[in-house]
């Protein structure tokens, strides 16, 4: 396949997408956090985990040895909340490549199927839909260990391609329809080859938009499960870990809530206004 | 009928409508882009004037401008009075008062300007009660006269019904009659038969034009289609670019045209004789189809009983190779079901279908997509039948990465250049998405990407009607070159008569899926047997004003039966003006009248063409 495959449309796209200003200045803040999340750890002198007892349950200050703070065991809160925001991204991003993929071949090739197969493979989507979907991770949790970031990341791209598999399937009944797949089977091409040459790519548009906005239900998912205990443990921070040891200390010492849950508002604002700017970019109708 | 106050300069010769200096620009990212300039002209009351042109040439745009009804981006400039009343610039309130009251619109696509979830009295009355404040009561029995007025078959029962329960043709009767509900001194038919078969086009070209005559209306014809003009219209202005270019009585316009233009929207309707018939009999027969049957299986709803619809039945016949064969009939006639039947796209019901000596049903699916190669389709929708993410190079070269794998990058370059020149396009689209080119230019790609393999079958489904008239004069043009060059087996479905005639030799026609004549392009034209034929050949417009509206006057009335369910005996029987008691008992057998293949299926042909 060439390189140029969709140029046209991808750079009408972006253009559409640099005019729209909320996307922008989100993109813009997304790299920032996402740079700072990688580098700083590395420019500040203290680790996730060091303890430093001279500053314990230190406030944000300016100036001071710890600019956001420390917590009760004089963890330093930048590093942590960064390092936190760096695990949240990881999982999410993974769980959500992982979701996507998984429902985009599911969707696919139920959609153009058709008939028994599709029939079957949505109602296996319904039946795992009504499964109520902490139960099913408690339950994998308890299997291989707590804590295990491997089993976070199948538990919540577990969640997460199903309604892919939804969105995908519709999205090829309305291709499979169309005069140029025919026209590809008049050609003679074998079914993978049309799946993965005309469907695949016209898909692209609807999937790049539907990942965009998978990542933040998916960083919301993981500091959910995190915040119960689920997820990722102690001494690693997570957004959710940290807000639960936060919310614990709400009273006496508010910064270890609030650093946290400003970093995962600004994220969560950050990706859900590129996923809707990317929507509106991708939509050609949109001129 | 006229409840609306008229005034009193519309009556009679007065004109109705003038447009002065009219112009529309349309505000878009590339800047000011001007749809129609400078037009003046005029109708009068009982006038009808046709305003033909290629579509962009600002037909439409023109009076929509004048009726305020421009999207939001355009304007307009000039003047344009409605009985000496100026329309531009009127307050939307008074607008309404006059457009659909006075002036009354058809549109092309009947299915889309109705509103789908309201019923065809819904929308009837409530024009009535709304321009002519009718009670509930009166508005129906107003409702039920305009339905039969119009010639809507079971007009009681439609009241009733919605829109997609109706065929084209009586959607199109439907908006009609709401168009002359209040009685309009004005009716602007904007491309009214284009989306129609070409017996129901001749019928409601009839009726408008009945319209017309009884009740002294003014009417604006906007089409391509200079038939229709030569049918039913007093004067004709051709349009080109958004401007007027000429103007005059249709007898002088279509007879004697001034402008080179014309004469060569003229041309390109103009009948041409059929191709030199090739020596069919020598030639291998290359195609066979042997009692082929399609069937599409309706699914039922939760208390529906699922049911079967019945595409094609029976059909037999053979094509030797290098011949063209041209399948024609009305919509859901099963001609499409046909060429995709003979290309395997869809499983037969019944019979087998032999390309070289071989039942393309008996081979595997390697074997089959192997075949393919030999065997190529060109689409209805040019762009439609493009993958839009697709380059042209990328469209046309796939064939050849399929069916030819080793090729040397180098190789596959050239030969995708090569086949561009082929099908008259430059090298330069090769980069190009579909959604950047024209409709003509689609459509040559569809054909390079036929063609590259070097098929012996080229199966067409209605390559040209989707495409206007010059289009679809170079397009088959370039058909019949490529056929010249490499000997080519052709499939051409299309619904336009005047089409297969210029490129087949032979000619089936199909109704309801049935085989009803097979002949010789020239002996069925000149004189057809099956009285389907003849109907189909009575219908085809003539761009003549001296004889059109003779032969609109002949359009006989009817439209296909729904293909669930067809009549008994002789599916074509309902609407056969010869049809006897026996028509309906028995099915009429296929007889073979002529060597090479002609044939019908009639009970009365020979005593018909006897007497």
């Amino acid at each position: 396949m060439s390189e140029r495959r969709g140029g046209a449309l991808w750079g009408a796209a972006l253009r559409r997408l640099r005019a729209n200003r909320p996307a922008c200045l989100a993109l813009a803040l997304l790299l920032g956090v996402a740079l700072l999340a990688l580098l700083a750890p590395l420019a500040s002198p203290w680790a996730y985990d060091s303890l430093d007892w001279r500053h314990l349950a230190q406030p944000p200050a300016l100036g001071a040895a710890h600019w956001f703070g420390t917590d009760r065991l004089g963890r330093d809160l930048f590093v942590r909340t960064l390092h936190g925001v760096r695990l949240s991204l990881l999982i999410s991003v993974l769980a959500s490549v992982l979701s996507v993929g998984i429902g985009l071949a599911w969707g696919t090739i139920a959609g153009f199927a058709g008939g028994r197969l599709d029939e079957w493979m949505m109602r296996f989507v319904d039946v795992l839909y009504s499964l109520p979907y902490l139960f099913l991770v408690i339950v994998l949790n308890t299997l291989v260990g707590r804590g295990s970031i491997a089993v976070l990341l199948l538990g919540v791209a577990a969640v997460g391609w199903l309604t892919t598999a939804r969105i995908v399937r519709g999205q090829t009944l309305q291709l499979k329809r169309r005069e140029f797949i025919e026209a590809a089977r008049a050609t003679g091409l074998p079914t993978r080859a049309i799946l993965l040459r005309h469907i695949v790519p016209n898909l692209a548009g609807t999937v790049a938009v539907y990942a965009t906005l998978t990542v933040p239900q998916m960083i919301l998912f993981e500091s959910f499960l995190s915040f119960l205990g689920l997820g990722v443990q102690e001494p690693h921070a997570s957004l959710g870990n940290l807000i639960n040891a936060g919310a614990q200390e709400m009273e006496s010492a508010p910064w270890m809530l609030l650093v946290p849950a400003v970093f995962l508002v600004l994220l969560l604002v950050c990706l859900n206004l590129l996923g809707d700017g990317l929507r509106d970019a991708l939509d050609p109708r949109e001129s | 009928m006229r409840s609306i106050p008229v005034s009193p300069e519309a009556g009679g010769g007065g004109a109705v409508l003038e447009l002065e200096r009219l112009a529309v620009t349309f505000a878009t990212a590339g800047g000011e882009v001007s749809a129609a300039t400078d037009v003046t002209l005029a109708v009068a009351g009982g006038e009808c004037l046709g305003v033909v042109g290629e579509s962009g040439a600002g037909k439409s745009q023109t009076f929509l401008a004048a009726l305020g009804l421009l999207a939001a981006n355009g304007r307009v400039r000039g003047s344009a009075r409605f009985q000496g009343g100026e329309l531009l610039g009127l307050a939307p309130a008074a607008l309404d008062r006059v457009r659909g009251a006075r002036i009354g619109v058809v549109f092309q696509d009947p299915l889309t300007s109705l509103t789908p979830h309201l019923t065809v009295g819904a929308q009837l009355t409530e024009v009535l009660r709304h321009h002519l404040q009718l009670t509930a009561a009166a508005a129906r029995r107003r409702a039920l006269t305009l339905l039969e007025r119009v010639q809507l078959s079971d007009a009681q029962r439609r009241l009733g019904q919605y829109p997609h329960e109706l065929s084209g043709g009586m959607r199109q009767r439907v908006m009609i009659a709401i168009a002359i509900a209040c009685g309009p001194a004005l009716l602007i038919a904007d491309e009214p038969t284009t989306a129609l078969d070409v017996t129901v086009q001749a019928q409601i070209l009839r009726l408008l034009a009945e319209l017309k005559r009884e009740r002294a209306m003014a009417m604006v014809l906007i089409t391509h289609d200079l038939g229709a003009v030569a049918g039913i219209a007093d004067r004709v202005a051709v349009m080109r670019a958004g401007r007027l270019i000429e103007t005059g009585p249709v007898a002088s316009v279509l007879g004697a045209p001034r402008e080179p233009y014309t004469r060569e929207l003229l041309r390109s309707v103009a009948p041409v004789s059929a191709p030199a018939s090739a020596p069919v009999a020598a030639a291998p027969v290359a195609l066979a189809l042997e009692e082929v049957s399609v069937a599409y299986p309706l699914r039922g709803g939760w208390l529906r009983r699922a049911a079967t619809l019945r595409a094609l039945s029976g059909v037999t016949l053979e094509l030797a190779a290098g011949e063209a064969l041209g399948v024609v009939g009305e919509s859901g006639g099963g001609k499409s079901t046909l060429a995709r039947a003979v290309l395997a796209l869809l499983p037969l019901a019944a019979g087998r279908v032999v390309w070289l000596g071989r039942s393309l049903g008996t081979l595997t699916p390697r074997e089959l997509r192997a075949a393919r190669a030999g065997l190529q389709m060109v689409f209805q929708d040019p762009l439609g039948s493009l993958d839009p993410r697709m380059t042209v190079e990328e469209i046309v070269g796939e064939p050849l990465a399929v069916h030819r794998p080793g090729l040397e990058p180098a190789a596959r370059r050239a030969a995708i250049a090569t086949m561009l020149e082929r099908v008259e396009l430059g090298t330069s689209l090769l980069g190009r998405y579909p959604h950047e080119l024209s409709g003509g230019q689609c459509q040559r790609v569809g054909i390079a990407r036929a063609m590259i393999l070097e098929p012996r079958l080229l199966v067409c489904d209605e390559p040209l009607s989707a495409l206007d008239g010059p289009t679809q004069r170079q397009i088959l043009a370039l058909l019949a070159g490529l056929r010249r060059e490499s000997a080519l087996t052709l499939l051409f479905v299309s619904h336009n008569l005047a089409l297969v005639r210029q490129l087949c030799e032979r000619v089936l026609v199909l109704y309801l899926g049935r085989m009803m004549e097979l002949g010789g392009t020239e002996q069925l034209y000149r004189e057809p047997r099956h009285p389907y034929t003849q109907e189909l050949i009575a219908a085809v417009p003539v761009a003549d004003p001296a004889i059109q509206p003779a032969r609109l006057a002949r359009a006989r009335p009817g439209e296909p039966p729904s293909p669930l369910a067809p009549p008994s005996g002789c599916v074509y029987r309902t609407r056969c003006p010869y049809a006897v008691a026996r028509c309906a008992e028995q099915v009429p057998a296929w007889e073979t009248v002529a060597e090479g293949g002609a044939g019908i299926a009639c009970h009365r042909w020979r005593e018909l063409s006897g007497a």
